[in-house]
């Protein structure tokens, strides 16, 4: 009786709230070690219950370090991995039931910025055949409306005249124009959403902002919905208009990208803040607050909060037991910790 | 006769330069600058302008296509330029000067305990036995930050960030006056950054280190900077203290790398520099930055020289 | 294409490339000057001729250059006849339908060793009565010497050193000494020589015609063999035959391994398995010993070999480091990316994963030329080359059972020897060229 409510209840919801593009419901994607090649030996936990939802038009930062597994979550969008449950519900798609063609045509809806931009580019191939491949693979068989596309795109990533860079191979070009192209060929089958990886870490500080104002440029013309994954928490207000605080496999705050700067919430949040510098010779004379330890191991996650061991405020008995469920300390802001427990 | 430099380092006229099968690759042209004791110097540059070719140079770990090497290097007072192959290796790496590489934490050797990979530089450099080796090895893991127990564990059994202080340990273990760090927080996570960049600074405090810093990364980097070199395709276009340099950059290009930087703390919007540097085997005539520079003017036809300006130095016509 | 042209260039940066590729070409140019002036059949006819083919040719001479590096010269073969002029045949008229026919060959003769052997080789037209030869000797100093007088068949060969009144006649067991000698000093006579022949014909319509094989001590640029086969036809003809087995072989054996490692890496699992445990297995088969099975009990045509070893040479160690590398290129980024806009598995094999591998595959291929051409040198040495194509291989082993070194035949086998040798480095060297290229990582940093 009970869940038949329930249902009715989310389907009135659904028909109410705007249309989202991405609904991401409890998504787990666990890896399996095994032993030897075929014992079983634990799972590594990458990520471990996701849920939100992505507006169309909307750009959205996950925010988190190495391992935390935004990766993983990252590549589960772009349907290169299978959840191990909850699903990822796309432009209409679920992605649980996927496969094969139905696979791939998912994948041709989302464009995908990668964080090397000269690994992401093949080698051996001139900027021609890397922006026609994925025009080839969704099925433009004509040559000249390819070319006309990839002019097109070439123009909106600012690589003009097109002639110049089609015919030149990667390593000919520089580390902005390589992530020039790589943007284009995300762009190229006007996908609705893009993920972008870290785009700009590897670049160069000058030409750094020069990629995220085109990002920019790119997303507003097109009113794109862009996921940008990255760890670099100052560049990210020049993008996103909301933030995901992601910690060994779970997002700990989501918040509006101001609200998390000024008054982050989670003490991780708050830790990963401390440790952004400005450049500001005032630097040198204090020492950074940084939590102690390391992130957690994803096979075997501390029990309760996860962030439980290298937090001050931890409250004994209670973060160490149980796992923090999600709250609302004020509007739309939301956090997994159990400080803001009502 | 010159009287000799009283500074800890001084580098006059440091040349290196590789040929290729494009041509010659003018890495480092001409750099001078100069540190004291317990100070901290941070080359700032973007990638492709020669800073990890001048820790070569000044290092002497020189690559086999080397077509010009040559300037003074003087340690204490010593210009370690003269010295030859050997007693460079005896007198200068790891008891003069030492280096954390690119990508140190990845370095370490994957079947060899790190103790003893940490004691290794002591025993063979400072001459002294394996158990006194190990003390000093516990006594600079204390100082980076790495639990005693680590001593025995293997590389892959530690995090990045612990691999690099173990790194950065190994540097420490004979007691140089100086070290050289090249992109040591590059590869890292944020926290780790952080954490890392407290060990340097703790270190320098508490054993009066010097410190060459390596990066493009201008926040981190001024974290630890007393003093600020900018380089641009192979030169040195700015150097000065930490405290003048942040706030307000002479060079044009300095300048205009500060402002690329996103902060976090402030709502200025940044800006990028257009163009690129140019190629440091077809280098331009004069200004080395004058294509890319908004307030170039016909002087900037001449190369500039290293001008003196309140105790800032800067490459740059503007401030003649 | 660019980067080929660029790749190019840069290939004449290194000495040995030029080399190399001097060498190669140089090759081809043999191999197709070989095919076009002797075509296929014509080259098969020739190799497994016998007498009737070669019987101008001397047993056993080394080619005619020697003569430049010893200091006893050796006299040269030639052989003329009345067919083509170059023995002038006068025939007279005379009554009743005879005639008389005259020849004569005039040559010099300025060599320090005696020839092997002369022949004459006599065809006669004739219906009832045989036509009558006889041979006259004129030497330097002005002695004129009677060969024989003979009647002769329609077709009759004269040996001079076989003629048993001649021997007694010279006074001499070994006829052809006896006549390019002194009779006082008995050393060797330099100057000219001439052979004349008269004939008379008892018949209207009857005609002689005779060809003057003079079997010298060395021949032609290559030398002979045991079967007097002219040794530039094998020569020659081993050129395209070994580029066509070590190209063949070595482009099918690294093109294949390659597809098979890319296939097996990418789609993993059962595949990857079956791949690596069939490497495994043909790791310890011992490929030469399978080979000179398959050549003794099967066949020995050089097509049959040369797909067993294409065969047996995929499944190899570099099947293994294929995988390694393209277990590396298969988590690079631009495949994820390939993967992400939706490139299905066969595009990726074939589009972004096989191309990454050009680079390592093309030096490897030039490299390993060598390798099966010497295979198939080594096979036909041991007996197992293929019994109807000329190749070095063969020469080597005709060489070996007659006891070249034995008896100081060296030309026999280092001629071929040099061939292979110089093939070998040629393709080496240019295989090391283009690693240095093409894996610029290899080059001085």
């Amino acid at each position: 009786m009970i869940t038949e409510t329930r249902e009715a209840f989310m389907d009135q919801v659904k028909v109410n709230e705007p249309e989202a593009l991405l609904t991401i419901q409890g998504l787990h994607v666990w890896y399996e070690l095994r032993r030897f090649g075929f014992g079983h030996a634990g799972y590594v936990k990458a990520v471990d219950g996701v849920s939100f939802e992505l507006a169309e038009g909307e750009t959205v930062a996950v925010v988190g370090e190495s391992g935390c597994g935004k990766s993983s979550l990252m590549k589960t969008i772009l349907g290169l991995n299978i959840p191990t449950s909850g699903d990822v519900l796309f432009d209409g798609d679920s992605l649980s039931g996927l496969k094969g063609d139905g696979l791939r045509n998912y994948r041709f809806k989302i464009g995908y910025v990668q964080q090397d931009p000269y690994g992401a580019l093949p080698p051996f191939m001139t900027v021609q055949k890397i922006l026609e491949e994925p025009l080839i693979i969704s099925g433009v068989k004509d040559k000249e409306q390819r070319m006309a596309r990839i002019h097109k795109v070439m123009g909106e990533v600012k690589m003009h005249p097109a002639e110049d860079f089609l015919p030149k191979f990667p390593h000919m070009l520089s580390g902005g124009q390589q992530q020039r192209v790589v943007i284009a060929r995300a762009m190229l089958r006007e996908p609705k959403l893009i993920v972008a990886d870290e785009p700009v870490s590897m670049l160069d500080a000058s030409v750094r902002v020069e990629i995220l104002k085109l990002m920019r440029a790119l997303q507003e013309a097109h009113g794109l919905s862009v996921i940008y994954i990255t760890h670099d928490l100052s560049t990210v207000k020049y993008f996103s208009r909301r933030i995901f605080v992601m910690y060994a496999g779970t997002l700990i705050e989501k918040a509006e990208t101001r609200r998390v700067l000024e008054n982050p919430l989670h003490p991780y949040t708050t830790a990963l803040l401390a440790a952004t510098s400005d450049p500001d010779a005032r630097n040198a004379d204090t020492f950074k607050e940084v939590p102690p330890g390391e992130p957690p191991s994803l096979v075997n996650p501390p029990k309760g909060c996860r962030f439980h061991p290298r937090c001050a405020k931890a409250i004994a008995g209670l973060c160490d037991e149980k796992e923090p469920v999600e709250f609302e300390p004020e509007s739309d802001h939301f956090v997994a910790c159990w400080l803001y427990r009502s | 006769m010159n009287m000799p430099p009283r500074k800890l380092l001084q580098i006059e006229k440091l040349v290196l330069h590789f040929k290729t099968s494009h041509g010659v690759v003018q890495a480092v042209d001409s750099v001078n600058f100069e540190l004291d004791t317990n100070r901290a110097v941070v080359i700032l540059g973007e990638s492709g302008c020669g800073k990890s070719s001048l820790a070569k140079a000044m290092l002497r770990l020189l690559p086999r296509n080397v077509d010009k090497y040559g300037g003074s290097v003087y340690l204490n007072g010593e210009d370690v330029m003269m010295y030859d192959e050997d007693e460079f290796r005896r007198n200068v790496r790891w008891v003069g000067m030492s280096l954390v590489p690119q990508a140190a934490m990845n370095s370490l050797n994957p079947v060899i305990r790190v103790g003893d990979q940490v004691a290794e530089p002591a025993m063979v450099h400072l001459g002294i036995r394996k158990t006194e080796a190990m003390t000093l090895v516990r006594r600079m893991f204390q100082h980076v930050g790495v639990p005693e127990d680590f001593i025995s564990r293997y590389p892959f059994e530690l995090s990045g960030g612990m691999r690099q202080r173990v790194a950065l340990a190994m540097a420490l273990v004979t007691s140089p006056s100086l070290i050289l760090l090249d992109e040591p927080t590059s590869a890292l996570d944020l926290l780790t950054q952080a954490n890392i960049m407290n060990v340097l600074k703790r270190i320098k405090h508490e054993l009066g280190t010097s410190f060459i810093l390596i990066t493009h990364d201008i926040a981190t980097s001024s974290e630890l900077a007393d003093e600020v070199a900018v380089m641009y395709a192979g030169q040195i276009v700015e150097v000065g203290h930490a405290k003048d340099f942040f706030p307000a950059p002479l060079h044009p290009y300095a300048q205009m790398l500060m402002a690329s930087v996103p902060r976090l703390r402030s709502e200025s919007d940044p800006m990028f520099i257009t163009g690129q540097p140019p190629s440091l085997i077809d280098l331009p005539e004069g200004c080395r930055f004058a294509a890319r520079c908004p307030f170039r003017f016909e002087k900037c036809n001449e190369e500039p020289p290293m001008l003196g300006k309140n105790g800032r130095k800067v490459k740059c016509w503007l401030y003649e | 294409m660019n980067a080929m042209k660029n790749s190019l260039k840069r290939l004449f940066v290194y000495p040995s490339a030029v080399m190399g590729i001097v060498v190669a070409l140089t090759l081809v140019v043999v191999a197709v000057y070989a095919m076009v002036t002797i075509p296929y059949d014509e080259a098969i006819r020739l190799w497994r001729g016998g007498e009737e083919v070669w019987y101008q040719n001397p047993k056993f001479a080394p080619p005619a250059w020697i003569n430049l590096f010893t200091s006893k010269k050796y006299s040269e073969s030639f052989s003329v006849r009345t067919t083509d002029g170059s023995i002038l045949k006068e025939v007279t008229p005379g009554e009743e339908g005879t005639s008389t026919m005259s020849a004569s060959y005039t040559f010099d003769f300025f060599y320090d060793v005696y020839p092997q052997e002369m022949i004459l080789y006599f065809t006669a037209k004739f219906s009832e009565k045989q036509p009558f030869i006889s041979m006259e000797w004129l030497t330097p100093d002005g002695r004129k010497i009677r060969i024989a007088n003979l009647a002769i068949a329609p077709k009759q060969t004269y040996r001079l050193s076989q003629d048993e009144k001649l021997k007694t006649r010279l006074k001499s067991e070994d006829v052809i000494p006896a006549l390019f000698s002194d009779p006082e000093t008995g050393e060797l006579l330099k100057g000219q020589y001439q052979l004349l022949i008269t004939g008379a014909m008892f018949e209207p319509g009857s005609d002689i015609d005779v060809e003057f094989v003079f079997h010298g001590q060395v021949y032609g640029i290559a030398g002979t063999d045991q079967s007097r086969r002219d040794l530039i036809v094998p020569l020659l003809w081993g050129a395209p035959v070994a580029l066509a087995f070590g190209l063949i072989a070595s482009l099918g054996t690294s093109v294949l391994t390659m597809v098979i490692a890319a296939v097996g890496t990418w789609y993993g699992g059962w595949v990857d398995e079956l791949i690596q445990r069939i490497t495994e297995v043909n790791l310890v088969l011992p490929f030469l010993s399978i080979l000179i099975m398959i050549g003794t009990f099967f066949s020995r045509s050089i097509w049959v070999i040369l797909g067993a070893t294409i065969l047996l040479s995929i499944f190899t160690g570099s099947i293994k480091a294929y995988r390694a590398v393209f277990m590396q290129v298969k988590e690079s980024m631009y495949i994820e990316a390939a993967r992400a806009y939706g490139a299905s598995s066969n595009r990726i094999v074939f589009v972004y994963l096989i191309p990454r591998m050009i680079p390592l595959l093309i030096p490897g291929l030039v490299s390993a030329v060598p390798t099966f051409v010497f295979l198939e040198a080594s096979l036909a040495v041991l007996g197992l080359g293929d019994p109807v194509l000329p190749t070095w291989g063969k020469i080597i082993e005709d060489a070996n059972s007659n006891g070249a070194l034995y008896r100081g035949y060296y030309y026999w086998i280092l001629e071929p020897a040099v061939l292979l040798m110089i093939t070998g480095l040629g393709f080496a060297m240019l295989g090391f060229a283009l690693d240095r290229i093409f894996n610029p990582k290899l080059r001085d940093a």
